[in-house]
């Protein structure tokens, strides 16, 4: 099994009292509840603590890409990436993803991956996404061309990577008359693409087809809703011909180890409370723009919220370990936990956020030590 | 009061809803981002001597929705031939927020069979410095608040909860305004310059307390159409004039529409 230490690299100082005033964390929280004095010194201590994963043995580094929110101080992954690369020997680096379709020439993304790709010789994984409904308003991009701006850039970055230029580029959104990367990227025929999702049914389909049998990791769901995207994504594999490989299901999600559960539970209880009710606080107009996924897909969603409104809003740390969207526990029940979820799916790489919501750096590292010393060799075997 | 009589009419390979009411000179009124979710005594009242067309503009409500159709330019041509098929060869020309950007499209294109151009709480241009309401960020709920001035009309309203059938339409409107209005924010920075080419009559109908198009923008348009007749501000009312002041803006309109006859 492949094991990458990912961050979202949150604000962990900001003011939940001012912020709870506004409409949510992302897009209209003021920025004037941010930092820099501080919010350098997150900066160094999430870069840190990422690196110091290479030493305990995992074979990846991941980062993502989110703007103008305390979610996730990264709305330049690659930047970080950047950094990264120069603070670690061998391991890889997975940017998880950039968001194609909010670029205005996405042949800049192209660029930015192949120069990471030529920096670390080779230690890249390119992560493609569309970026959550928050991003639509935070860039100003029309979420109504969302999925046609993801599929045409997508194929304007592989080609530009693939094929000898200079040639032209043509599509609906994006016209350039000359793609001729300089640099090339270091992998052949590129670095790896993996393709994080909430588990649409379009991003399904698309991502096992045999053209691209691209990774397919489902973040932030219940075991539930995990097991059911990536038996989905077998059973289209299936009907394509061809049976996925454990390499191309992966699962991304916070997971928290100590010596007992009970002392897991009240170490990371109050971090992954204010991940999912603070820090990802947003509302369905954000989450969900008109036209950033089908009609059908739009409708279940405000159905399922709907729902979700006549029970409770807060997501408790109880809920979240309950359903399986939040591994914590024991190193023996986190093990199983993941060894569960292997024999359910057969997936193959796990995304393991160690860090989140205000869970501070010490409870981190001591989690990262005992999940390298408890959990990992057991998934090694 | 004279019957409403519904039809689909095909143009350009689309299907679309027309509803029409009374005789004589055609009225095309072009409706507003939220589509034509009911029919209005505004429209009744408009056709005492008039025939009014309300069109469902494709992508919205029963009218398909062609991929082809992206942006507010393609549907102001589509309009074009919608109107050369009709054999509309004098018409009075309305339109209502999204519909009034949209009118604006249709004039600066051809003005050749306009009798008259009513530009009501108009999105398409913008004053600087002064951004329309965001009506994507707000909640359903929120929405309906900030469109009616009038706080027991809009209470009214959202005590009418729609049928599956009538939120399926709604979402499928909001989609196609999203298509055409997000960005830029309901603009064609490039209109403009060109409103010197609708040389009609013209009227600006606006309520004082829009809070997605403020009443400046409705200045700007007086100083923009080149035959700007009148400026009906209507007070105490919100985004729909025609809805919320009913009683104010029939009168006004049908005053202009007479004299812009003759």
């Amino acid at each position: 099994m492949k094991l990458l230490s990912f961050h979202l690299m949150p604000y962990r100082h900001l003011d939940f009292e001012a912020a709870a005033k506004h409409r949510s964390a992302w897009v209209v929280l003021p920025n004037e509840l941010y930092d820099p004095v501080k919010g350098a010194e997150e900066y160094e201590r999430h870069i840190d603590l990422l690196v110091y994963s290479e030493k305990l043995g995992f074979d990846g580094l991941g980062v993502n890409e989110h703007h103008q929110t305390a979610y996730g101080m990264m709305p330049a992954p690659n930047l970080i990436a950047s950094a990264l690369i120069q603070r670690t020997k061998s391991i890889k680096i997975a940017v998880l993803g950039r968001a194609l379709p909010i670029v205005n020439n996405p042949i800049y993304i192209a660029e930015e991956y192949a120069m990471l790709d030529n920096l670390s010789k080779g230690r890249i994984i390119a992560g493609f996404v569309r970026g959550i409904g928050a991003e639509y308003h935070s860039s100003g991009v029309n979420p109504y061309f969302s999925h046609e701006r993801f599929h045409e850039a997508h194929d304007l970055i592989v080609r530009a990577w693939k094929e000898p230029g200079p040639w032209s580029f043509e599509s609906e959104n994006f016209n350039i008359r000359y793609v001729n990367l300089w640099p090339r990227p270091y992998q052949k025929p590129h670095p790896p693409i993996w393709i994080p999702s909430q588990g649409s049914s379009e991003t399904v389909a698309w991502a096992s087809h045999p053209d691209r049998k691209y990774p397919f990791l489902v973040t932030f769901s219940s075991e539930e809703l995990v097991t059911r995207y990536l038996t989905t994504y077998r059973e289209k594999a299936r009907e394509y011909g061809y049976e996925a490989a454990g390499g191309q299901l992966g699962w991304a999600a916070p997971i928290y180890v100590a010596e007992t559960d009970d002392r897991a539970k009240e170490e990371a209880g109050r971090g992954i409370e204010t991940l999912f009710n603070n820090y990802l606080r947003m509302t369905s107009e954000m989450l969900i723009p008109p036209g950033y996924t089908s009609l059908q897909s739009t409708k279940n969603f405000f159905r399922m919220r709907q729902n979700m409104a006549t029970r409770s809003a807060f997501m408790s740390a109880d809920q979240l370990i309950g359903n399986g969207t939040a591994v914590i526990g024991s190193p023996r029940t986190v093990r199983a936990a993941i060894e569960r979820m292997r024999e359910k799916t057969g997936f193959d790489i796990l995304i393991g956020m160690f860090q989140f919501g205000v869970l501070t750096d010490e409870l981190a590292r001591r989690s990262l030590d005992l999940f390298a010393a408890e959990v990992m060799p057991h998934l090694r075997k | 009061m004279p019957a409403q009589r519904t039809s689909d009419v095909r143009i350009d390979g689309v299907a679309i809803k027309l509803h029409r009411v009374g005789q004589g000179v055609p009225i095309l009124f072009l409706h507003g981002a939220n589509g034509l979710p009911q029919w209005l005594p505004f429209f009744d009242a408009l056709a005492d001597g008039y025939e009014v067309l309300v069109p469902e503009h494709p992508g919205f409500g029963g009218s398909d929705d062609p991929p082809w159709i992206r942006n507010v330019g393609d549907l102001a041509l589509f309009y074009l031939d919608f109107a050369e098929e009709l054999g509309l060869t004098r018409f009075h020309l309305i339109g209502h927020s999204l519909g009034g950007w949209l009118a604006a499209e249709i004039a600066v294109r051809d003005r050749a069979r306009l009798l008259s151009f009513t530009a009501m709480s108009a999105a398409g241009i913008r004053v600087p410095d002064l951004p329309s309401g965001d009506l994507f960020i707000w909640g359903p709920e929120e929405t309906v608040r900030n469109v009616y001035y009038d706080q027991a009309l809009a209470e009214r309203m959202l005590a009418v909860k729609p049928t599956e059938e009538q939120m399926d339409i709604l979402l499928k409107n909001r989609f196609t305004a999203t298509k055409f209005g997000w960005q830029p924010r309901w603009l064609n920075p490039d209109l403009e310059k060109w409103l010197h080419r609708i040389k009609v009559p013209a009227q600006v109908v606006w309520g004082r307390e829009d809070k997605i198009f403020p009443w400046q923008y409705a200045e700007l348009w007086m100083k923009r159409l080149p035959d700007a007749r009148r400026l009906v501000m209507v007070e105490h009312c919100g985004h729909a004039p025609h809805v919320e002041k009913a009683d104010e803006v029939i009168p006004a309109v049908r005053a202009f529409l007479k004299e812009a006859s003759r």
